[in-house]
C-alpha cells in the first residue's frame, strides 16, 4: 500500500515538473583555457560557472512559484515578463543572453567574416563598410553606461542590420518585436574586469579582432532570414 | 619683450608651456576677477610671441569658468592599502586612479560642450549633453562621497551622538540598519550604488539606492549620509561574483566620524 502511495506521488511529482519550464545551463561550447589570452580561463569559470549558472538557477526557482508558465520556452518567458515583471525577466533575459554570447565566440575567431558571403555582403547593404560596423559596434560596446550588451540584430521589416546597445539584462527582441540578435558582446563588468580592469575599449577591440565566431553569426542570420521571410534578395 | 598685463603678470614669455598653462589654471581657479582679464587677454592677442597652447588653454578656461571650472580628481586621505583586507590596494588604486579619474575628465569634456552650446544658444545640444552630464557628473560627485565616507578599519566608531540616536530611531538598532541597507544595496540590478540618505522633510534617514552614476540628492532630495559602490569594478579583484560578502565587510571600513559630520551639515 505504502510503496503504491510513493510511486503514484513520485509519479504525480515527475508530471508536475514537466509541467514547469525549465531552463538549463548549458555546457560552455569550449574548454575554459580556449579563449585565452584574451579572455582568461579564470574569468570563463567565475562568468559562466557563477553568474550564468545563478541567472539560471534564479530563473528556475522564479519561475516554479510563477503559475500560467506551463512549458514555456525561455524565449516565452522573456517575451512575458518583459515589463510586468522584472524581476523574472533580469533573470531570465541574463540565461539567454549568456547562452547566447559564449557561442558569438570562438578561439582563433575575429576578424572579418569573408567566408560568410551573405553576412559580409549584408553588413556592407547595412553599414556601407566593415570598417564602420567594427566603430558603431566598438562605440555601442564601449558607451554602454554601466552594465549592458552590445548587439548586431537583424532588423525584418527593413531586411537591414544594425548595431544596437542595451543596459542591465535587456534583450533588442523584448526593444522591438522586429530585431532578431546576431551578434552580441557582454560589457558588464564581470565579463571583463579581471582581465582588462578599467580597459573596456581594449576588450571590446579583442573581442572584435580576435573572438567573434563569423560561423554562429552567420547561421544566426540564416535562420533569422528563414523566420521572417526576409533574405529573398541576399 | 616682456610684457606684463595689469596685474603685473607675465602673460608673453613662458618658459615652458605647460608651465604657463599651470599658472593661468591656478590664477583662474584662485580669483575669477584676474581670470577674466588675463585670460581674454591671452586669448584674443594674436601674436606670434604668444604659445599657441596659451591662447587654447586660456579660452578653454573662459568658456569653461561659467560652469565652475575644471574639476579635479581628489586626493585620499590615505593610502591605497589603508583599507586592506576589506578592499586591496589594487582595487583602491585601480577605482580611484582609473575610473574615478575617467568620470572627472569626461566630466570636464561634457562641461566644455556644454558652456559652448549655451554661448551659442544650442538648445538641442544642451539637451543632448544631459546624459554624459548625469553619468559623468555623478560618477564624479557619488566617488569623492565615497572616498571620504571610507577610513582604515577601526579608526573611527559609531560613538553615542545624533547620529546613533536616529539609526536607532528610524531603524530600532544599528544592526537593523546594517541588515536593510546590506539587503537593497546587494539586490541592486547591474550597476549601482547604495545609500543611506537624510530626509531633510521628516528628519529621518532612509536606505536608498540609485543605478548607473545617479546622484542620491539629485535624484532624490535625499542627502548622502554614505553610499557604498556596487559597480562590479569595486569589488570584483578582491570578491569576484560574491558581492554579499563585500557589502556585509564594507561596514568595517565606514568613516563613521564623516558620516556624523555630514548628518550635522544636512540639519
Amino acid at each position: 500500500m505504502i510503496s503504491m502511495l510513493s510511486t503514484v506521488t513520485i509519479f504525480l511529482a515527475l508530471r508536475f515538473q514537466e509541467c514547469f519550464a525549465k531552463v538549463d545551463l548549458p555546457a560552455l561550447p569550449y574548454d575554459y583555457k580556449a579563449l585565452e589570452p584574451i579572455i582568461s580561463s579564470k574569468t570563463l569559470e567565475y562568468h559562466h560557472d557563477k553568474h550564468h549558472a545563478k541567472y539560471v538557477a534564479t530563473t528556475n526557482s522564479m519561475i516554479a512559484e510563477e503559475s500560467g508558465l506551463g512549458d514555456a520556452t525561455l524565449e516565452e518567458i522573456m517575451k512575458q515578463s518583459y515589463g510586468s515583471n522584472i524581476g523574472l525577466y533580469n533573470n531570465a533575459a541574463q540565461a539567454w543572453n549568456h547562452a547566447f554570447y559564449w557561442n558569438c565566440m570562438k578561439a582563433k575567431g575575429g576578424g572579418k567574416p569573408t567566408k560568410q558571403k551573405k553576412l559580409m555582403g549584408l553588413i556592407k547593404t547595412s553599414f556601407g563598410s566593415f570598417d564602420v560596423f567594427v566603430k558603431e559596434f566598438s562605440n555601442a560596446a564601449n558607451t554602454a553606461f554601466g552594465s549592458g550588451w552590445a548587439w548586431l540584430v537583424l532588423d525584418s521589416e527593413s531586411g537591414k542590420l544594425l548595431v544596437t546597445k542595451t543596459i542591465g539584462a535587456e534583450n533588442p527582441m523584448n526593444v522591438n518585436s522586429n530585431w532578431i540578435p546576431i551578434l552580441t558582446c557582454d560589457v558588464w563588468e564581470h565579463a571583463y574586469y579581471l582581465d582588462y580592469q578599467n580597459l573596456r575599449p581594449t576588450y571590446t577591440h579583442n573581442f572584435l579582432e580576435k573572438l567573434v565566431n563569423w560561423d554562429f553569426v552567420a547561421d544566426n542570420l540564416e535562420t533569422a532570414s528563414a523566420k521572417r521571410g526576409v533574405g529573398s534578395e541576399l | 619683450t616682456e610684457t606684463s598685463n595689469c596685474y603685473g603678470w607675465n602673460l608673453f614669455t613662458s618658459p615652458k608651456d605647460s608651465e604657463t598653462t599651470e599658472r593661468i589654471y591656478r590664477m583662474s581657479t584662485g580669483s575669477k576677477l584676474i581670470a577674466k582679464c588675463a585670460l581674454r587677454a591671452a586669448a584674443n592677442v594674436n601674436s606670434s610671441k604668444l604659445p599657441k597652447e596659451l591662447a587654447k588653454s586660456s579660452a578653454a578656461f573662459l568658456s569653461s569658468a561659467p560652469s565652475g571650472g575644471k574639476h579635479t580628481l581628489p586626493d585620499l586621505a590615505y593610502d591605497y592599502n589603508a583599507l586592506e583586507p576589506i578592499i586591496s590596494a589594487e582595487t583602491m588604486e585601480t577605482h580611484h586612479s582609473k575610473h574615478h579619474n575617467t568620470y572627472v575628465t569626461n566630466l570636464n569634456v561634457a562641461l566644455e560642450k556644454l558652456d559652448s552650446a549655451v554661448s551659442a544658444g544650442d538648445v538641442s545640444s544642451i539637451i543632448s549633453l544631459q546624459g554624459a552630464l548625469k553619468f559623468n557628473g555623478g560618477g564624479h560627485l557619488n566617488h569623492t562621497l565615497f572616498w571620504e565616507n571610507l577610513a582604515p578599519s577601526s579608526s573611527t566608531e559609531l560613538s553615542d551622538g545624533p547620529l546613533k540616536v536616529l539609526i536607532n530611531e528610524c531603524f530600532g538598532d544599528f544592526e537593523s540598519m546594517k541588515e536593510q541597507m546590506s539587503a537593497s544595496t546587494i539586490a541592486v540590478q547591474g550597476s549601482g550604488w547604495g545609500w543611506l540618505g537624510y530626509n531633510k522633510k521628516t528628519g529621518r534617514i532612509e536606505v536608498a539606492t540609485c543605478a548607473n552614476q545617479d546622484p542620491l540628492e539629485a535624484g532624490t532630495g535625499l542627502i548622502p549620509l554614505f553610499g557604498v559602490d556596487v559597480w562590479e569594478h569595486a569589488y570584483y579583484l578582491d570578491y569576484k561574483n560574491v558581492r554579499p560578502t563585500y557589502v556585509n565587510k564594507i561596514f568595517d571600513v565606514i568613516n563613521w566620524d564623516a558620516v556624523e559630520k555630514r548628518l550635522a551639515d544636512a540639519k
